[in-house]
């Protein structure tokens, strides 16, 4: 087994190599273009055996692959931000289709105003879509996760599509080492993909993504697309468990760091929270109990677990890379749900918004999420959300201003 | 004047199959001439296919748990039944290639749409499919209109007739105020190998199209003139006078093009613009409650702009 440096975008493209994929749809949006960039050379180079076809739009893109899954191929796909928010129609669709395959979003901030580096409004807003959702903090997580998503799609508990996000730049440009499985593993693990349920045959006439005329037909199956998800958490245990017994990479619905015995919990998700472990390190240095707590798996929602690692707590910080303005934090409002009825839960539990558009979130403002939560458990007064933003970002700020002679 | 006279495999209408493809007592009005158009095509496309639909009045013709056909069925979205053929003929493909599955059980790829979305929000995705030669059917039904909604203009609308979004008034009395996009002319700009307009009033004339379309890999195209009581407003039994009148008229010309190459299949008669109009409710307003000689006018105009260059000279046709 090798080690390479790669890029999540690199690593992104062997998940779906080593996947055997039949079909990918593709159409460019930065940061996301190498994955099919370099699924395109493989695929003319003739290393991969599967269908590559430009399409025009990801709302064709999406259509397409979820098209073709129907018709029994295993897919592959990868977009970002706006041409997710452009798809976003053929989202639902495909999720209603109940046909599996895998969906990367390499995540970056929303427009207006445009910009390339990431938050998690663009993946978020696919949160009531019904595609099955994961959230991976390194390369090797995106290459691994792509493995298990196959797995969760394709079990007949499940069958829905699944879309996997990593974080543009921090993860789609930045090289790491990755152990890249060799194919005989991964076939152990993932095997060809047989379709019981959704394909074109001459032979099986089938009608697929059919109109309903009324609520009681419409809510059977949306209720079914309810349970099919929440039935990913068991399946995704399962899948993990079986992954670590033949790669020895363990990864878990949520990913709890140093809680054990912690006071104070920071709860995140994707590849800032390197960022957010190093803080807990630092804090731990000077004997402050303080743990993290990664979500890795937004839909399903994974309640019972969350509250497992909550339980007890003096108090809960939950940073939230996303802004529903007039609102606060995605996350927060549903992680404070899932907290609701548990008796023992956080005395306190405070919203955070930062890293937006790839704003880094300092040692700082870290520091002061640790005073905030020390501050509401001894005033027992918790904050409405709060906006981090440093002096360096104002610096930062003022410094474009007055370049541009507006100071 | 470039007319087809090559022998056609269908004489006259003893020729057509007798099979049905579709079951009687869907969803869609009685006399829809979309329908009727759709079943004849099924006729000569047999069973062996998967309809990629659009959102629109034949969505209704696949309703859970009932279906109508033999064959396959997909219902997409609005914009993307094109996109939608391109991902089921690219996975048949490469699982054919690759042995999954089996030659005999590959399927024609018919995407079937109405002109609003033709015209309007899926011209995009068709385009896409054009330019990359996708091996498939397309069939419009052009009932002139976004008629599943309760017939609203499209830009498949003719000048002159009311939807319920061009309605006629004391602004503007002539009802649709922009000309009908020429949407034969846009997908003949891609060169696909085959393309044809069709009338359901003319079906071996429409038989032979798709016949012919068949021994073409890449895109087959079809416009059918769909004739539509309830948005057009006339007794549901005269669905194929109409479209007879249409074509007479030299209103709906049937014609094909292959790889780019424009001919004629049938030169009508030039019957007056008119018979066709009074048959129906949506021109109403061009002659009660007095009669608006200017709009009738450049209804016949365009007609004989249409056919001069093929004829070389004016038509006949009656401009008192
Ligand atoms: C994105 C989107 N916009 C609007 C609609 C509403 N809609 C459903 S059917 C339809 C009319 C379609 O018109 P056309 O393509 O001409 O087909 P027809 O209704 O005439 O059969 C519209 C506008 C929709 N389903 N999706
Ligand atoms: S409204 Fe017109 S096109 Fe639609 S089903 Fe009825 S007759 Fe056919």
């Amino acid at each position: 087994m090798v080690k390479e440096m790669l890029t999540g975008n690199f690593a992104a493209a062997w998940g779906a190599r080593l996947s055997g994929v039949d079909y990918v749809p593709a159409f460019p949006i930065t940061p996301q273009t190498e994955i099919i960039e370099v699924i395109s050379k493989w695929v003319n180079s003739g290393v991969m055996d599967t269908k590559f076809t430009n399409m025009d739009s990801e709302h064709s893109m999406i259509t397409a692959a979820g098209t073709a899954a129907a018709t029994g191929a295993r897919v592959f796909s990868a977009t970002s931000s706006q041409g997710l928010l452009y798809g976003c129609e053929m989202l639902y669709a495909v999720a209603g289709w109940r046909v599996p395959f895998v969906l990367i979003n390499v995540s970056r901030g929303l427009s207006a105003p445009i910009t390339l580096e990431p938050d998690h409004n663009d993946v978020l807003s696919a949160r009531d879509t019904g595609l099955i959702q994961l959230h991976v903090e390194t390369c090797q997580e995106i290459l691994d996760t792509i493995l298990m998503a196959f797995r969760i799609a394709e079990d007949e508990r499940v069958f829905l599509p699944v879309l996997i996000n990593m974080d543009g730049f921090y993860l789609s440009f930045t090289r790491e080492p990755v152990e890249i499985p060799g194919l005989d593993e991964v076939r152990e693990f993932l095997p060809e993909y047989r379709p019981g349920h959704a394909f074109f045959l001459a032979s099986k006439p089938m009608a697929q993504g059919v109109a309903v005329l009324g609520g009681s037909v419409y809510s059977y199956f949306r209720y079914q697309m309810h349970l099919a998800s929440s039935n990913a958490l068991r399946v995704h245990n399962e899948v993990a468990a079986e992954f670590k017994s033949i790669f020895g990479r363990a990864y878990s619905a949520v990913e709890p760091f140093k809680t054990e015995d912690a006071e104070y919990i920071i709860l995140m998700t994707n590849s800032f929270t390197v960022k957010g472990k190093d803080a807990v390190n630092r804090f731990r240095e000077k004997g402050i109990k303080v743990g993290l707590v990664r979500l890795r798996l937004v839909r399903p929602f994974p309640f019972q677990e969350l509250r497992e690692y909550l339980r007890g707590k003096k108090a809960l910080a939950v940073i939230d890379q996303n802004i529903s303005p007039g609102s606060g934090g995605i996350l927060y409002n549903e992680v404070t749900s899932a907290l609701y009825h548990e008796p023992n839960r956080p005395g306190a539990v405070l919203s955070f918004i930062g890293g937006l558009g790839g704003k880094d979130i300092s040692l700082a403002e870290f520091s002061f999420i640790l005073d905030e939560m020390q501050k509401s458990v001894e005033t027992g007064i918790v904050p409405e959300t709060q906006l981090l933003y440093t002096e360096q970002d104002m610096k930062n700020m003022n410094n474009f201003l007055n370049i541009a002679g507006k100071g | 004047m470039n007319v087809n006279m090559e022998k056609s495999a269908y004489e006259n209408f003893k020729d057509i199959s007798q099979d049905e493809h579709i079951a009687p007592g869907t969803a869609l009005c009685s006399g829809c001439g979309g329908l009727l158009a759709l079943r004849l095509a099924l006729k000569v496309l047999g069973e062996n296919v998967v309809i990629v639909n659009a959102a629109g009045c034949f969505t209704l013709l696949s309703v859970y748990p009932f279906n109508p056909f033999r064959s396959s069925w997909m219902y997409t979205a609005m914009a993307c039944a094109p996109a939608g053929a391109q991902g089921i003929r690219d996975a048949l493909d490469i699982l054919i290639k690759k042995g999954k599955v089996k030659k005999e059980d590959d399927l024609k790829v018919v995407v079937l749409t109405g002109d609003g979305t033709a015209n309007d929000i899926g011209l995009q995705a068709t385009s896409a499919v054009l330019q990359r030669n996708l091996d498939f059917y397309y069939l419009c039904y052009d009932n002139e209109a976004y008629s599943n909604t309760g017939f609203q203009m499209s830009s498949a609308t003719p000048f002159g007739s009311k939807t319920n979004t061009s309605v006629p008034g004391g602004v503007n009395p002539g009802g649709t105020a922009q000309k009908k996009k020429d949407l034969f002319e846009i997908w003949r700009a891609h060169k696909p190998p085959y393309m044809a307009t069709i009338a359901p009033s003319h079906p071996v004339d429409l038989s032979n199209k798709f016949k012919k379309a068949a021994q073409f890999k890449g895109p087959k195209l079809f416009i059918t003139f769909a004739p539509c009581p309830s948005g057009w407003s006339f007794d549901d039994s005269k669905s194929v006078e109409i479209s007879k009148l249409a074509v007479q008229t030299g209103i709906w010309p049937l014609k094909e093009a292959i790889c780019g190459e424009l001919s004629h299949t049938v030169i009508p008669k030039f019957k007056p613009v008119e018979t066709y109009l009074v048959a129906q409710e949506r021109y109403d307003h061009l002659f009660h409650p007095v009669k608006q000689v200017d709009v009738i006018r450049v209804i016949k105009e365009d007609i004989d702009h249409y056919w001069q260059p093929y004829l070389g000279v004016e038509p006949l046709q009656d401009q008192s």
